[in-house]
């Protein structure tokens, strides 16, 4: 197989640059376009925040795609290589990524009215609640189906996409695959737009639905597993005007599993093998916007919906959903990095409001440019759950209902920004962030010797943010404060980058613990870094310290150890 | 390690044998607009004018430092040279409900769709956000940029207007 891919793309890079000069002439051959990304650093020790360099004391990783395309058909590989791959990469700490290979392979025709893929694939159904194959590479996650998926689009309003096969686990000179298959459909219909076929309805329907089943041999002479599990989702949407209201709700068979064993814990029958309860979860979005005002409401509730392709799997691995956290995201260094949630698919329930708001240019209170304001609340709460004391018979282990909120909180962030053009040549931004963050649950605050801390912490963060603008250079300086009297203690940093466009670019950044209770670990985490950008291609070059923190993509965090030393980053689309 | 030279060498041939030309069709993918329709990435058109594709996240600050400074100028530049910009969101199921409310409260003028399951950005091969590109009356993607710092949006402006013969 890898054989005949290279072969494929070694005659195709051979004929493109006479594909591309003879364009005007003769049929078109196809092009080949992809990018790269090569991520090294070289590591030096660092006793003092446990920062341990790997025996080889330089990682390495590349990724490259190449895509060819040619009228309806499209294929493409990607070549990766962890050599090794950077402390803290992929998120799994169970499974290592290692060695050179093809980690991503797929061919791919689409007409109008059909679309199939063979090799890999990446996939969502709905909101992802029921299925999702996707990549972030940022955190070393990738579950990609191998196998075949089919589109079909038999009105303009209709789509139903079926799929079958295996998912990726881990990298070990070539991507390795999950034990077990999974299997799903899908249909999706634009209701307004079957029926009002003059296109004049103000208010617009959509429905949805899947069904996705995964088989897994149960080879375990002591329980009884189900080997095949299904699992159904359904969904609605209404928009009107700025209007929009977006539901979905999902429901998985029993399936006992590694990451359910964790809701009982004190399971003396049969520690690990997990509770034969369904699971489900309903997700709930509003908004309203209209011209400079924004405003959402999301409800969230989970109960037992972890869903992975291997029963023994750990929790970043072969799963086949995706639940993201009903949180903001922060962009900031502290509250991104020191205090991220993750999301319990064993359990929670979660509310986020949010309003965004820019009060107009040349008014009173907007000033000569404008103002622009956000204001986002979210909370996360353990579900209310009852044991059953029914280990040795049943094992559903408990019972809850969606949204029955229990006593403690798992997470909350309050943040108000105000942002505001204040003349030609400068900007400011102030942002308050209020976090409580349970680390019992959550388990992403560490000490210096790594070891977990205990308990809720909870912060308060300041931050202000400039930029001063010098024709096409730029200065931005962002100060934070972060203060607790948990974990770590207070925290400020203090950030300059000095950008000339557009081209090159210069960071400054030193973040201290000054607030820790133990004097002697008042650590400075100094960071400097420059780099150079032209067309699609970039190349960074940082050396400093780098305190073991969270480093999260859209719900998902990896725990990324302490490091000290030097960082080189490329990245090229062609 | 005889295959990672094979492919590195692959990939090398092909990115000079593009960097001569450089010049790439916006390939065909399903995007989704804001009113819930999927639309085909090749249909994406401007009536022979210049186009802007733009990939953002809402959770993305360069990205949002970007376009909210495109968007103070933005009503000169469709103005003067016709150009459109076409905004493309890569957030996730996550933070995918929050585009729309977003998008109408930063008061943006753009063309906004919804590229969750980043198929348009693969196809694309864009590695991170921001990026721009730059596409001619034809389709054809003439420039690029990657990141975004204060003052990008001159240099862009700039290749907008070559295009569209102004100097």
């Amino acid at each position: 197989m890898k054989k005949l891919l290279l072969a494929t793309g070694m005659l195709v890079v051979f004929f493109l640059p006479k594909a591309q000069a003879q364009d005007n002439k003769k049929p078109d051959l196809g092009s080949i376009h992809g990018n790269i990304q090569l991520d090294g650093q070289y590591y030096r020790e660092d006793s003092l925040i446990n920062a341990i360099p790997p025996p080889e004391q330089v990682g390495l990783m590349g990724f490259a795609n190449l895509i060819y395309t040619r009228g309806n058909l499209t294929a493409g590989v990607r070549f990766e290589t962890y050599t090794p791959a950077l402390l803290g990469y992929p998120a799994s700490p169970d499974l290592p990524w290692t060695g050179s290979g093809i980690g991503y392979r797929f061919a791919q025709y689409s007409t109008d009215m059909f679309d199939v893929t063979i090799g890999n694939f990446y996939e969502q159904f709905g909101t992802g609640m029921i299925l999702r194959a996707f990549e972030e590479r940022g955190l070393g996650v990738d579950n990609a189906i191998d196998g075949f998926r089919l589109k079909v689009t038999p009105h303009r309003a209709v789509t139903i996409t079926g799929l079958y096969g295996k998912q990726r686990r881990h990298f070990d000179n070539g991507f390795t695959k999950g034990a077990g298959i999974v299997r799903g459909i899908n249909a999706d219909v634009n209701l307004t737009a079957i029926f009002d076929t003059a296109g004049v309805a103000k208010t617009r329907f959509f429905v949805g639905g899947s069904f996705v089943s995964k088989y897994q041999e149960d080879r375990n002479p002591l329980f009884n597993y189900p080997e095949n599990v299904g699992a159904w989702a359904a969904r609605a949407s209404v928009l009107r005007g700025g209007f929009a209201l977006r539901a979905e709700y999902v429901y998985k068979d029993n399936d006992p599993s590694r990451q359910n064993s964790l809701i009982v814990p004190d399971d003396d029958i049969a520690p690990g093998l997990g509770l034969y309860k369904p699971g489900q979860g309903i997700d709930i979005n509003m908004s309203y916007s209209t011209k400079g005002f924004g405003a959402s409401l999301t409800a969230k509730s989970l109960d037992n919906m972890s869903f992975q392709s291997d029963r023994n799997a750990g929790p970043f691995d072969l799963n086949i959903n995706y639940i993201p956290a009903t949180t903001v995201q922060h962009t900031y260094n502290l509250p991104a990095t020191l205090y991220p949630y993750a999301t319990q698919p064993n359990g929670e329930v979660a509310f986020m409001g949010e309003l965004f708001y820019t009060i107009k240019r040349g008014s009173k209170l907007g000033g000569k440019y404008g103002t622009k304001i956000e204001v986002n609340y979210a909370v996360a709460m353990s579900p209310d759950t009852t044991l059953l004391n029914d280990m040795d018979g049943r094992r559903f282990g408990y019972e809850t209902r969606l949204f029955a909120i229990g006593d403690d909180m798992y997470f909350q962030d309050f943040n108000i920004s105000i942002a505001r053009k204040l003349s030609r040549k400068v900007k400011a931004k102030y942002m308050y962030i209020n976090l409580v963050y349970n680390n019992d649950i959550i388990q992403g605050a560490f000490d210096y010797r790594g070891e977990k801390v205990s308990g809720t912490v909870y912060s308060d963060i300041h931050l202000v943010d400039m930029d001063f603008r010098i024709k096409s250079n730029n200065l931005r300086i962002e100060l934070q404060h972060l203060r607790t009297n948990q974990h770590l203690g207070s925290w400020a940093t203090v950030l300059a980058e000095y950008t000339i466009s557009p081209s090159w670019f210069f960071t400054v950044m030193n973040q201290w613990n000054y607030g820790n209770k133990n004097s002697d670990e008042r650590f400075h985490f100094p960071f400097v870094a420059a780099g150079y950008i032209t067309g699609g291609s970039r190349i960074m070059v940082s050396y400093g310290r780098q305190r073991a923190g969270v480093f999260c993509v859209g719900g998902i965090c990896r725990t990324v150890p302490a490091s000290n030393g030097l960082t080189v980053q490329f990245t090229s689309t062609f | 390690m005889k295959h990672f030279a094979l492919i590195l060498g692959l990939v090398l041939a092909a990115s000079f044998s593009h960097a001569q030309s450089g010049h790439f069709q916006v390939p065909n993918v399903k995007v989704k607009d804001l009113k819930g329709n999927w639309i085909n990435t090749s249909n994406f058109d401007n009536e022979g004018k210049p186009m802007i594709i733009n990939f953002w996240a809402t959770w993305c600050m360069p990205c949002k430092r970007e376009l909210n400074n495109i968007a103070e100028v933005y009503p000169d530049w469709v103005d003067e040279t016709g150009v459109k910009l076409i905004a493309i969101s890569i957030d996730d199921a996550r933070s995918e409900s929050r585009v729309i409310p977003y998008v109408n409260g930063a008061d943006w003028d753009y063309e906004v769709y919804i590229d969750s399951n980043a198929d348009f950005k693969r196809a694309m091969n864009v590695n991170n956000v921001p990026h721009t590109f730059l596409v001619d009356a034809s389709g054809n993607v003439v420039w690029q940029h990657n990141n975004y710092a204060p003052g990008d949006e001159d240099k862009l402006y700039k290749e907008i207007k070559a295009l569209v013969g102004m100097r």
